[in-house]
């Protein structure tokens, strides 16, 4: 089969690999009718992921049509059109039985590697490195699903592959990062970074019940879609002083909640060698770091920071003495996908929302090296990028 | 797709026989261990050439030399081989969300124990308590013995020890606790051993990346696996396959081409 393959910074290509196989009973393969580029694939593509090899496939966020199911896995049937979720969760582990499941004890092969890092590793990934498990990805015509009896969920022939193949990532992202902000009637929400993460944080900060959401970004057409889609009051950092025109517009108090949909530029583990590397790209990044800075400074007194962008390694400068001075709570990490999914696609085939609208770029796996490049340097207006395999 | 995983599985039962490999890669780890301790120019690595040198006996007879057990105070006998400060001594605990009866019964059926403990190729249930034992050893070589269980609470502990005759000189325990309200387990496992070419050999193992803790570690982490989930994660086809004989599988396989 043909796949999008990693060999290293800025160097990916559509090459010809073995096609996957059944490799534990409750597996099952995807035939890939539609893949999309995440923001989080730019940070491998921008050479930040530690652990990526040559030759990896990429891509976490895939649907398709189950082609072929494992002995173990009683759940799914060759035919059955599935999307398929980022985070491989096995459902039967403590943190699973808790609903954690990007943080299930069971899925991830390379464990150890992430426990240098942090301790405790959290769950396997689709395409995202080794040290979250180096499982072959979805931007390929035929993707590999492990503890395929409780990931996948089965969508509707009535709903399109654009309707519903953002929730194997970035509308539950989105989702759980306005979920944790634990919006009140009456609150504002502030959403930092108005990529696709930011714009389904907006879309769902209204879902759950928000009186504002302003959105903050410094590209015209983003900005416009949080505007003209997402209903949002929005502020272009370039332009404005962001402490300020919140407080203005708060009337001196600050948003109730503030999302950082930006995340940062960097990856490490425990090795020194990777700490250096960290460092420097923390360096190197733009504006990054500063956005979280931001979101903490802007945020009223016992307010939430709500954190869905990607960190990775060691925070220089953190303002956590502002954090504690204000009583903020602050909630982050890998979206518990599997939670969210029936209650989503609910959503979606009620007709709440049309995930579609973040779509800018419709292209086939051919065109992933270029559509890579496009979408990282935000050329062309682009904001998501949506690929057929086949 | 016509290969399939199932296929590649390894057997290993068919690891190649003890006289071609162990004799050849105890040949080969002599001379690099030989050759990197004398490149050193230091006592010790002077000191560490010279503790290849059984290796090198034993590559050329197939035999360790006899006066190495005296030499490293190796017996068969395991109170004499593990007592004091003797032998390699590891510990470890994991916790599952399975209970305590569960986890028992799982470890209780032996043939179990190869499906998470990577450096175990078989282990056979002898009847009356006893075991045959084989496992990939230092340098890959594979070692045999037999072992006997010499304290069982029910759904507390399994104690052993291994029997003389054996290349491994072992004891180990592994407790069983409840955790978490009597919803879960946790097992502890105790294990001293002296290893072929006593404590040397287990340095060298871990100069080749082998720390016996990290091993059983990683065992337990594939123990929670299988009993928690049912299989043992894997992102690619190297490991042998945690499932049922290719031919079952077969049936199951999707026709068509791709």
């Amino acid at each position: 089969m043909r796949a999008a393959c990693y060999y290293g910074k800025e160097d990916i290509r559509v090459e010809r690999v073995p096609d996957p196989q059944i490799l534990n009973p409750r597996d099952a393969i995807v035939k890939v009718t539609s893949t999309a580029i995440c923001g989080s694939d730019l940070h491998i593509y921008d050479g930040y992921i530690p652990t990526m090899e040559s030759g990896d496939i990429l891509g976490h966020e895939f649907m398709g049509e189950v082609v072929e199911v494992g002995p173990g896995n009683d759940k799914l049937k060759i035919g059955d059109r599935v999307v398929v979720p980022f985070t491989i969760a096995c459902g039967h582990c403590f943190f699973c039985h808790k609903q954690l499941w990007s943080l299930c004890d069971n899925s991830n092969p390379n464990a150890w590697m992430a426990e240098k890092l942090a301790g405790y590793s959290g769950s396997g990934l689709f395409g995202y490195s080794h040290i979250y498990g180096g499982y072959p990805g979805g931007q390929a015509e035929y993707a590999r699903v492990p503890f395929a009896d409780i990931g996948p969920i089965k969508v509707p022939e009535t709903l399109s592959d654009e309707q519903v193949l953002f929730l194997s990532d970035i509308f539950p992202t989105g989702y759980m990062a306005a979920e944790n902000c634990d919006i009140q009637g009456g609150d504002t929400v502030a959403v930092w970074g108005c990529g696709p993460v930011g714009q389904f944080a907006i879309k769902s900060a209204w879902l759950l019940g928000a009186e504002r959401v302003i959105a903050i970004d410094r590209f015209p057409e983003r900005l416009a879609m949080a505007s003209t889609h997402g209903k949002a009051e929005t502020l272009n950092y370039t332009e404005v002083d962001v402490l300020d025109a919140l407080r203005a517009m708060t009337g001196g108090q600050g948003p109730d909640s503030c999302i950082d949909a930006v995340g940062l530029e960097a990856h490490g583990t425990t090795l020194d060698a990777w700490y250096d590397r960290v460092k420097t790209s923390l360096y190197l990044a733009t504006d990054r770091p500063h956005a979280l800075r931001q979101a903490i400074a802007a945020c009223r007194k016992g307010g939430t920071v709500s954190i869905p962008g990607v960190y990775g390694g060691w925070l220089d400068k953190f303002p956590l003495g502002g954090a504690f001075a204000k009583g903020l709570t602050l909630k982050m990490g890998q979206t518990h996908m599997h939670r969210y999914l029936p209650l989503l696609l609910g959503r979606i085939e009620r007709g709440e929302i049309d995930p579609s609208f973040v779509i800018t770029h419709r292209v086939t796996l051919d065109d992933a090296p270029e559509m890579y490049r496009t979408f990282r340097d935000k050329a062309d207006d682009c904001i998501k990028v949506v690929m057929r395999p086949h | 797709m016509q290969t399939t995983a199932f296929d590649s599985t390894l057997d290993r039962a068919d690891l190649p026989s003890r006289v071609d490999v162990e004799q050849w890669s105890a040949l080969v780890g002599a001379a690099a261990i030989i050759g990197y301790g004398l490149s050193r120019r230091s006592l010790s690595g002077l000191c560490l050439a010279a503790g290849a040198a059984p290796l090198a006996y034993r590559a050329a007879t197939g035999h360790w030399p006899i006066g190495l057990h005296a030499l490293t105070g190796r017996d068969d006998d395991t109170r004499a081989a593990l007592g004091g400060d003797r032998g390699v001594n590891v510990r470890e605990s994991i916790r599952l969300e399975t209970p305590v009866d569960e986890v028992f019964r799982f470890w209780k059926r032996l043939e179990n124990l190869p499906r998470f403990m990577t450096n175990i190729l078989s282990v056979t249930d002898k009847g009356g308590g006893h075991s045959h034992w084989v496992a990939s050893g230092p340098a890959g070589l594979r070692v045999e013995w037999d072992a006997e269980i010499i304290n069982e609470i029910q759904n507390k502990v399994i104690a052993w020890r291994s029997l003389p005759g054996g290349d491994v000189v072992s004891a180990g325990s592994v407790v069983f606790g409840p955790a978490r309200e009597d919803r879960g387990t946790q097992l502890t496992v105790s294990l001293q051993y002296d290893p072929p070419a006593g404590k040397l050999g287990s340095t060298i193992a871990m100069l080749f990346g082998k720390a016996p803790s990290q091993t059983i570690r990683e065992d337990l982490r594939r123990l929670k696996q299988l009993v928690e989930a049912g299989e043992v994660a894997r992102s690619k086809p190297d490991l042998p396959a945690d499932v049922p004989p290719a031919g079952r599988i077969q049936a199951f396989r999707a026709r068509g081409t791709r």
